[in-house]
């Protein structure tokens, strides 16, 4: 080494330069973001195109959640593990045209609300009288979440409730009231799932139900016989609760063919969503995991699952996935594939997986890149649910994200003794009574959300604080819906411990937007798994009709399309479940367009 | 064990030289490439096993800028051709420990690690471990886009016990185990006082050494030949110095704690000895001096 002075000083001066080098990236990084200012409703509609107003409370909705009280032995860490259950559905439960929300509470005794949109602006809930109001009766368990779809085709919309407990399944009687029909389904009798969809993934036209595990399905968590109920591995856990495909016999009762269609997992899913993304015309079967990577699951003609996680890259780097949610995000006609984890600064940067179909591969060749960083919407803090939607009906599908974990002592952090304990063997981190007590501490709380703009070219600017989207609360579900049919995606989301929002939406005038209702003949009458490519301006945006998506979520069946400025629509081609296709010729911009199968 | 900077030390060769003992020497790896072995022997078998890394290009990246820039400073500054076995370890310490989903932190640490060694020097001798000095620098610098390693080895423990075994085995032969040992021991005596301090369980105390972080940092980082004090009392002391510092630092919840201590403790050791040596050496230059 040469000990001259200059070279010495060039040498050490590179090392600084280095050094400063994360600094100054930062501060870039803090420049290009937009100007953080109080919400300026005029300023947003014209930079952004649409501003959100939180109006719940105004609107009847007056729901808070309320989590479950476990077992005593878990008392030190109570708040980490009764984390989940707040959940919101959209559905039109009487078909009346106007979207109505189911949300799920957790404590025990507590009741589930049924808001029944009164056309008015207003929600009422009618969930007593519907009879789907008490259903965390002590010793049933609580609820998690709910998905809507109709399984016996009469044309209404029937309820599947997974819990930690038994889940139920509520048939709709043609929009005035609920029947338990539970026992006759043939449904597993105890489960501790956080997720479930409605799909029909052999194609014969009726709905069937995946759920998914997190939680062994033999704990009782109100009644532990061992501690030993957690994770085995804080990134490679197989110890969580079984998968369940139910298939949908037609008879009111579901038939589980699980083994048989090469279904065999463990892991703990927190998501699921499913979509045809070979264009096969069967549903392939996505799953989000908790403490371990994402699986992905080919369709095989409706008969077999074969999981390609790792073949198509989404499930190589084990994380801690808790969301799946689709969409065309660069108008390309195919789907990508939105999963949350966990980022927080200092401790753990995971960040939120976008799985972009890779330029080129189709069929089983398919492959995805994670393209969250590239994007823009790879850091959302300890992030739930999230779903995609065109937000300012520029006719680029944005996205809205939810977060939090456990908000407390805002001056106390437990992401210490959470890292020490996650680090463990599983000896040491799979028993709950090694985790180090939470006393009152916070997790990942008070987060700010995300709304993600897309410009279209492939990225997204985070515009949440400038348009209206200002809580904290420990978010967890989120539904997007037209709930007063103005052409525009309102947000609802569901807080764990806290109030049901609702965002109402304002669009700028001048963006356009269309919207198509599907129901199904010879397919499913939901019309759950059918695609609509519309043609538009030169382009196209795939949307898939969804029987759950995001997080203990479920967004109206509705398919709504931005369209901005002065567009000209080309048509809209519907490929049913069925198979059949159909095509709409220049469908009018501004209405929902009632589309039936043709038989 | 070793450093980055240079390999571990070679045994002296026997004075008598047998034909057994040439035959034997044949077979035998050179001492130098034990650790690069060893560290290579962790990443394929967590990766192979687990997917233990954040991606491979990654840390394909984090290997490449370190022995680049290696070579690119030797070659400038000395005009020499480095071995690269020093290099190869901090690269590939850095595309095991930082988890970030950028790309570019791989090749600054990597690039940081390298150039610190040639210029924070004091008498020729360089303070801190190389990706030790990286590591800290970007969890604190960039805390924003880079996390240190949390993944555990699958949810088994006998990964743990095989790389514990035969990073024990090779630690022994160069002649650094006992800096291992009684690190490890020190780490387990205040795991326990730490529990009893914070009324903790011990087993969540105990957890953070079980993961492939302490396997790097035991096997890698505290006996870096280069940045250790010589006297084999004097690395024990270090050792243990490191541990205290460690266990102060974990009980005001500082999530990386094991790296900043090392931080904190190796080049003020470090200092302390080359300041004892130059003064010891002065006194000897001192006529008359005894």
């Amino acid at each position: 080494m040469s000990h001259g002075p200059l070279p010495r000083i060039l040498l050490a001066a590179l090392l600084l330069g280095m050094l400063a080098t994360p600094v100054l990236l930062k501060h870039l990084a803090a420049r290009n973001a937009p100007a953080r200012s109080d919400v300026d409703r005029t300023a947003a509609l014209t930079r952004y195109g649409f501003y959100l107003e939180e109006v719940a409370k105004a609107t009847g909705l007056d729901f808070r959640h309320e989590a479950p009280t476990l077992d005593p032995q878990l008392d030190h860490i109570m708040a980490l593990v009764a984390s989940m259950g707040a959940a919101v559905s959209i559905v039109d439960f009487d078909r009346d045209g106007w979207q109505d929300l189911y949300v799920t509470n957790s404590r025990e005794g507590s009741q589930n609300r049924l808001y029944h949109n009164q056309r008015n602006g207003t929600f009422r809930d009618v969930a007593p009288d519907m009879g789907v109001a008490d259903v965390n009766q002590v010793g049933t368990g609580v609820s998690m979440g709910a998905v809507w779809g109709d399984y016996d085709n009469d044309g209404y919309e029937d309820l599947f409730l997974y819990k930690w407990g038994r889940p139920e399944l509520f048939r709709n009687n043609e929009g005035r009231s609920f029947t338990r029909v539970t026992d006759r389904a043939r449904l597993p009798r105890w489960l501790n799932a956080n997720t479930a969809i409605w799909f029909d993934y052999d194609r014969d036209g009726r709905l069937d139900l995946f759920v998914g595990g997190y939680y062994p399905e033999h704990v009782n968590l109100w009644r532990l016989t061992t501690t030993r109920i957690m994770p085995n591995s804080f990134e490679y856990a197989d110890n969580g609760g079984s998968k369940y495909l139910l298939r949908n016999l037609g008879n009111g009762s579901f038939e589980d063919v699980t083994e048989k269609v090469g279904i065999n997992s463990r892991r703990w899913a927190l998501a699921a969503g499913a979509a045809d993304l070979r264009g096969t015309g069967y549903p392939d079967l996505f799953i989000a995991n908790d403490y371990g990577v994402s699986e992905l699951y080919f369709n095989e003609a409706g008969q077999r699952f074969r999981e390609v996680g790792k073949p198509t890259g989404v499930g190589f780097a084990p994380k801690s996935g808790m969301n799946a949610a689709f969409g065309d995000i660069l108008n390309q006609g195919r789907l990508a594939i939105y999963v949350t984890n966990i980022s927080e600064e200092g401790v753990l940067i995971q960040g939120n997986n976008l799985w972009v179909p890779r330029e080129g591969t189709s069929g089983d060749a398919l492959r995805y890149d994670n393209l969250a960083r590239e994007m823009g919407v790879e850091l959302g803090g300890w992030s739930f649910g999230a779903q995609f939607g065109d937000l300012n009906n520029d006719g680029a599908p944005d996205l809205y994200l939810a977060n939090g974990y456990v908000s407390a002592d805002k001056r106390r952090s437990y992401w210490y003794d959470f890292s020490k304990v996650a680090g463990g063997t599983s000896t040491i981190i799979g028993d709950a009574k090694n985790w180090p007590p939470l006393g009152g501490r916070s997790l990942s709380g008070y987060q700010q959300k995300r709304v993600w703009l897309n410009d279209g070219a492939g990225r997204f600017i985070e515009v949440a604080q400038l348009v209206g989207a200002t809580d904290t609360y420990d978010g967890r579900a989120v539904a997007l819906a037209d709930l007063w049919n103005r052409g525009v995606l309102d947000v609802v989301v569901a807080n764990q411990k806290g109030p049901l929002l609702l965002y109402r939406n304002t669009v700028a005038p001048s963006h356009q937007w269309v919207a198509f209702e599907l129901e199904g003949t010879r397919s499913n009458r939901s019309a759950i798994g059918a695609q609509l490519r519309l043609f538009w301006n030169g382009q196209q945006q795939l949307q898939e009709v969804s029987g759950g998506s995001g997080f203990c979520a479920q967004n109206q069946r509705r398919l709504h399309f931005g369209l901005g400025k002065n567009p000209t629509v080309e048509k809209a081609v519907i490929r049913w479940p069925s198979g059949a296709v159909q095509t709409l010729v220049r469908p009018e911009p501004g209405r929902v367009h009632q589309v039936k199968e043709p038989a | 064990m070793n450093s980055e900077t240079s390999p571990p030390p070679v045994p002296s060769p026997s004075a008598v030289t047998t034909p057994a003992a040439v035959r034997s020497r044949r077979f035998r790896i050179d001492d130098r490439y034990l650790a690069p072995l060893l560290i290579t022997f962790i990443l394929l078998g967590g990766q192979l096993s687990f997917g233990l890394l954040e991606s491979t290009p990654k840390t394909a990246l984090a290997i490449i800028a370190a022995i680049l820039t290696e070579l690119v400073l030797v070659r400038l500054y000395a005009g020499q051709w480095p071995h690269l076995a020093s290099s190869y370890i901090s690269g590939i310490s850095v595309g095991i420990l930082v988890r970030s989903p950028a790309v570019w932190p791989y090749a600054l640490c990597s690039m940081i690690s390298i150039t610190s060694k040639h210029v924070i020097r004091v008498r020729g001798r360089h303070l801190w471990n190389p990706s030790n000095f990286g590591v800290c620098a970007m969890l604190f610098l960039a805390y924003d886009t880079v996390a240190g390693l949390s993944i555990q080895w699958g949810n088994n423990l006998w990964p743990v016990m095989v790389i514990w075994l035969l990073g024990s085995i090779i630690i022994w032969r160069v002649r650094r185990f006992h800096i291992t040992l009684t690190y490890v021991v020190s780490f387990m005596l205040f795991a326990f006082l730490r529990s009893w301090i914070t009324g903790h369980p011990w087993q969540a105390e105990v957890a953070p050494i079980t993961g492939p972080m302490y396997q790097l940092f035991v096997f890698f980082m505290i006996t870096d030949p280069k940045t250790t004090v010589q006297p084999r009392w004097a690395q024990m002391v270090v050792a243990v110095a490191v541990a205290f510092v460690e266990m102060l630092l974990r009980l005001s919840q500082v999530v990386y704690a094991p790296f900043y201590a090392l931080f904190l403790v190796g080049p003020a050791a470090n200092l302390i000895e080359i300041w004892w040596t130059s003064r010891a050496a002065a006194g000897r230059a001192m006529p008359g001096s005894g």
